[in-house]
């Protein structure tokens, strides 16, 4: 089954190199391409270890000593299960089916459960299609391990293992299908979205939102400090998160090619301008420029080219990433306190809002005007309402079914959250029986 | 005998010993402790939250000494603690009813 992830990519996979032709062969054979082949195994390594330890440490430093161990333990679980899932039916779901009739615009069938159909042989464009499949199950295993980051500190790792893994198949392969798959809504819509802005951040983002709020604030939000136990691991993280990100980005492209070469410069360049207007902004509203800010901005420009970094050019990735630190600032810093949300990790906050940006602002830096890379004709009013119109629906689908999601783990566990005393003794030692540091 | 102890500002901690070592102090134990007197914390900044941080670190020293030398090792901490600024600390001697070395089991001011 051949997937088409984007407009440059569609024009490259159908270049099939011409074979001398034999006496008996009319068509010809899908060959892949071993320079391809090797970058995108290489992009798959890379977006694994934006996961295991990127976003685990991202995020562990950020929590009190106390729940450190948690925070690395659901992350690497939500790695390891969404993983299996994805083998026995997340790819199927998310990228197989003829692509005619019934739901096969929201989402793909089971004719590859346990990748019935794909052989070390199969072809999916110019790669071996088992390379694409394992590619894809980081996306997917990034994705639920970012979610982690709004139920931090309060959650029994059962129903954190559930509860992702229900969110994975209700709303990651929906929407994975729906932008990524030549049958999906989106994609037909002419949505864009280069490496996953609304499949994985804007999707992870409104989950965690509802997560944070359906579970509640932890004891004492608001009240006492709580404040980070590790800079120097979120700082790590951050790194790791940055350089696995061309991966994530410049993998997309599906392919070692000039493509992938300005979505590799756009993850410098967004990243770099985000990082710079979140820290200015901070040093502007509140007297310092602070090493987490600086991160964080960083993230949040990552987030925000991550749906347009194969269509922006480099200014536009620029802009795009300046304007990013500056709203996901504001975001975090005022938006929060107001509506009195404790999404922990700010994952709604950086990758919800930044991907909103992200996807939305894809429309104005894809114009050929502006020096992107969008089709020809291009109409930016009506690319934007297309975009739009595909961030309404996937925040929406996405917070229903975290919501369900939430009250079918509820009733499965007798509650979400750990009792009182266990939250305050910290999860490692309620719920690992361990400590970090001795 | 008396037992002096003393809150002091962390970066004082080297003087002091050196005071001390003159005065034939046999030794001294140290803490790290938070607190706060007249001296104002801090503000801290993580993302959209601010912490005032009241609590200052300070070391706490112990000192046992005999009666007669209380006075002595509390003037040579203070000359040595002192930077002129608010939160240099505060020195307490306390009474001492009894000291035994765990080693030898000797007590009174021979386990000085």
């Amino acid at each position: 089954m051949k997937f088409v992830k984007v407009l440059g990519g569609m024009a490259l996979a159908s270049l099939l190199p011409a074979l001398p032709a034999l006496a008996q062969d009319a068509a010809p054979v899908a060959v892949i391409d071993t320079g391809d082949t090797a970058w995108l195994i290489v992009s798959t390594l890379l977006v694994i270890l934006m996961t295991i330890p990127g976003v685990a440490l991202f995020y562990g430093g950020l929590v009190r000593a106390k729940n450190i161990l948690s925070i690395l333990t659901q992350v690497f679980g939500a790695f390891s299960v969404i993983a299996l899932l994805w083998v026995a039916y997340g790819y199927s779901l998310a990228f197989s089916g003829a692509g005619e009739g019934g739901f096969s615009a929201f989402i793909g069938d089971l004719s590859n459960l346990f990748l019935a159909n794909v052989t070390p042989d199969s072809v999916s464009g110019t790669l071996p299609e088992l390379v694409f499949v394992v590619f894809q199950l980081t996306f997917a295993c990034i994705t639920a391990s970012l979610v982690v980051g709004g139920i931090a500190e309060r959650m029994k790792f059962g129903a954190v293992m559930a509860f992702l893994a229900i969110w994975f198949t209700f709303s990651y392969l929906p929407i994975a299908h729906m932008v990524w798959s030549g049958a999906g809504l989106f994609f037909n819509m002419g949505a864009l979205d280069f490496a996953g802005g609304t499949v994985v951040h804007i999707n992870s983002g409104v989950a965690a939102l509802i997560a944070a709020i359906v579970l509640g604030p932890r004891l004492g939000y608001l009240k006492e400090p709580i404040a980070p136990h590790n800079l120097v691991f979120t700082y790590i993280g951050a790194c790791l998160l940055w350089v696995g990100w061309f991966g994530f980005n410049a993998g997309s492209a599906l392919g070692a090619n000039g493509v992938a070469a300005q979505a590799f410069l756009n993850t410098i360049t967004a990243p770099a301008a985000a990082a710079i207007a979140w820290a200015l902004g901070e040093k502007l509203a509140r007297g310092h420029a602070s090493a987490l800010g600086f991160v964080s901005g960083a993230v949040a420009g990552l987030v925000a080219i991550t749906p347009a970094a194969g269509f922006a050019g480099t200014f536009g990735s620029i802009v795009l990433g300046a304007v990013t630190g500056f709203v996901c600032l504001w975001a975090v810093v005022t938006l929060k306190p107001m509506l009195k949300y404790d999404d922990s990790l700010d994952v709604f906050g950086i990758h919800g809002i930044g991907g909103i940006v992200g996807a939305i602002g894809t429309a104005i830096v894809a114009d050929p005007a502006l020096g992107g890379f969008g089709a020809e004709n291009y109409a930016m009013g009506g690319q934007l309402a297309i975009q739009v119109l595909a961030v309404a629906v996937a925040i929406a689908w996405s917070a229903v079914i975290a919501f369900i999601a939430m009250v079918i783990v509820k009733a499965l566990f007798g509650g979400a959250r750990v009792p009182e005393q266990a939250e305050s003794d910290g999860l490692d030692l309620s719920s690992h029986g361990e400590r970090a540091y001795n | 005998m008396k037992l002096v102890f003393a809150i002091i500002k962390p970066s004082r901690l080297e003087e002091v010993r050196q005071a001390l070592n003159s005065l034939d102090v046999h030794g001294m134990t140290v803490t790290e402790v938070k607190g706060y007197g007249r001296q104002k914390g801090h503000s801290e900044i993580y993302r959209g939250t601010e912490y005032a941080v009241h609590f200052l670190p300070k070391l706490r020293i112990e000192i046992a000494v005999e009666d007669d030398q209380a006075e002595a090792v509390s003037a040579a901490i203070r000359d040595a603690a002192q930077t002129g600024r608010i939160g240099d600390g505060k020195i307490f001697i306390l009474d001492l009813l009894a000291v035994t070395r765990i080693r030898t089991g000797e007590t009174g001011a021979s386990a000085l």
